[in-house]
């Protein structure tokens, strides 16, 4: 089965303030955003074991104009604690684009 | 109609754009030339320790463009969150590039000061009166938190960036600001339409960011009453429905809602209609009022770390890293505590990176690297403790066995000596709000004249 990372045109995350990362997901065109968007990967129970969250705190978004899906979740502790991982969270994508389509 | 045009140079003041771009923009005679100077994109230091992010030479070559072009065209400027944090001190430091500016150029300006730190015993009132609310995810706070806090921000609406730009100000800094008060402050004073003001804005604050070219840097902003329009002043960069409606979800959570003191504005039905020349038109946005609330930004010390890096070439390592870590922690904490050291006193980390220090979680099966940089990160309460920590690891770092019964391995340093003092680290405290009935409640205003002739 295809993941995420292989049918998006492309995918990022970002810290958005010191207490949430949010990932966008470009799909790239509407055929792609149709398969994506309808995936059961993108459930918060599933979404929140990849990440280890609380599934009532992920949000998902969907922007069918742009062709693009996001995610937002709290982060486990504060951007920037003691023994940080990801001071930017540019790198928490990954995780995302490996759960099957 | 009413109508106002915002330059907006820089992403965030000292990361520069080129020559041309700028000059182009200023050909385009806009009303006003923002910028945001600060973040808390960098994590904590920053405001913890109060320090500024980009170098002064940087920044000073970007305000001197800003001051220039601006009193040649009898425009105001406007820039938020100076010195990346916003401390007051930002805002006075701030002011010390402008003075140095104005008297090498010779240009006489009226500078308004906008403060916005705030004293921990100003918040800890307010929370004793019901006054400060949490933000989602929710964080507990009290008193002992609030002390916690090296320094605490207040982070300023429009208001009184307008107030300043009434009073006929030709440079408006500010301490931590919202990245769109800064560029909405103009285009709400000139009479537009306020939920374009502020998408615009939003759309802006970042520069560059919003076009085809992200690096090319620079934007204009046109607002008017009934939306906004977007346009790259470089050459080699347009403006697309997309590149205008993917940057609201830049760095932000909620891709339809816009929270800013006092108002929120709704994105969800807005029209982003491409016009000739790279430039796109937006409207339908609306917005509502709130009560007005400021955002608090808190952050504090949280002890002194020590570092080491030590690379690993060694394939009996390699092809399970995580077990030998496991081994090599259990060895040094009996050391540690063989030393008389209380493990309550300190705390570590030791990350492979090349194998999963990033992801901190499993490898796929078959995984083995090239080679790895194992990090260790001490954490103690002062510098000395976190030294000795990482002192007593050195050895065992350099030295710990592969395997049962090999002869002694070396491991590959890259300095002398090992241990990196990293000095203070900080953390952030608040994730708040304070309920305010005016927004000029908590903030001070100053209003300066730097005379450009004076030696």
């Amino acid at each position: 089965m295809e993941i995420f990372s292989e049918v998006a045109h492309y995918i990022r995350s970002k810290n958005a303030g010191p207490f949430w990362i949010t990932i966008d997901v470009f799909c790239g065109d509407e055929e792609r955003y149709k398969v994506l968007s309808k995936s059961p990967s993108l459930n918060p129970e599933v979404i929140a074991r990849a990440y280890k969250v609380n599934p009532d705190s992920v949000r998902v978004f969907f922007l069918p104009s742009i062709h693009t899906i996001k995610i937002s979740y709290p982060r486990a502790r504060p951007q920037g604690s003691k023994y940080e991982r990801d001071m930017h969270a540019g790198q928490q994508y990954v995780e995302l684009g490996n759960l099957p389509v | 109609m009413n109508k106002c045009k915002v330059f907006v140079p820089y992403g965030g003041l000292g990361m520069g754009i080129s020559e041309e771009s700028f000059q182009r923009a200023i050909a385009m005679k806009p009303d006003i030339i923002s910028t945001d100077a600060g973040s808390t994109d960098s994590g904590p230091y920053y405001l913890g320790a109060g320090k500024c992010k980009y170098a002064r030479e940087a920044i000073k070559n970007d305000t001197k463009r800003m001051i220039v072009a601006a009193h040649k065209l009898h425009i105001p400027i406007t820039i938020g969150s100076c010195g990346t944090c916003g401390v007051d001190d930002g805002v006075d430091f701030m002011e010390d590039v402008c003075r140095e500016i104005c008297r090498e150029e010779g240009i006489t300006v009226k500078v308004a000061k906008i403060y916005s730190e705030l004293s921990r015993e100003t918040v800890n009132e307010k929370l004793g009166s019901g006054k400060i609310k949490p933000l989602e995810p929710v964080m507990e706070l009290d008193q002992e938190k609030v002390n916690k806090c090296s320094h605490i921000v207040g982070v300023l609406g429009a208001e009184p960036f307008i107030e300043a730009l009434k009073n006929g100000a030709d440079i408006v800094l500010a301490g931590r600001t919202t990245d769109t008060a800064v560029l909405a402050c103009m285009p709400l004073l000139k009479g537009c339409s306020p939920a374009a003001a502020w998408h615009g804005a939003k759309v802006c604050e970042c520069s560059g960011t919003c076009t085809t070219s992200p690096q090319s840097g620079g934007i204009v902003l046109t607002v008017d009453e009934s939306g906004f329009e977007v346009e790259s002043p470089a050459r080699d960069s347009i403006c697309t429905p997309f590149t205008i409606s993917a940057h609201l979800l830049y760095e932000n959570a909620d891709p339809f809602y816009l929270v800013e003191p006092g108002v929120i504005v709704d994105v969800s039905e807005a029209d982003y209609i491409q016009l000739p020349e790279g430039r796109v038109r937006v409207e339908n946005t609306r917005i509502r009022q709130t009560s007005y609330t400021m955002k608090l930004e808190g952050a504090g010390p949280a002890g002194y770390q020590t570092i080491t890096l030590v690379g690993i070439r060694n394939r009996i390592v390699l092809k399970d890293p995580m077990s030998w870590l496991d081994k090599l922690s259990a060895h040094a904490d009996q050391k540690l505590g063989s030393l008389g050291y209380d493990p309550d006193s300190y705390s570590y980390s030791l990350r492979p990176y090349g194998y999963q220090a990033v992801y901190g979680g499993d490898v796929p099966e078959g995984y083995i690297p090239n080679e790895l940089g194992v990090l260790l990160t001490v954490t103690a309460d002062d510098q000395e403790t976190a030294t000795k920590i990482a002192k007593v690891f050195n050895p065992i770092l350099l030295h710990f066995e592969v395997a049962k019964n090999t002869p002694k391995p070396s491991f590959a340093f890259p300095f002398s000596p090992a241990e990196v003092e990293k000095g203070r680290i900080y953390e952030f405290q608040l994730n708040h709000v304070i309920e305010l009935d005016d927004p000029f409640e908590l903030i001070r205003m100053e209003y300066v004249t730097i005379d450009g002739k004076e030696e």
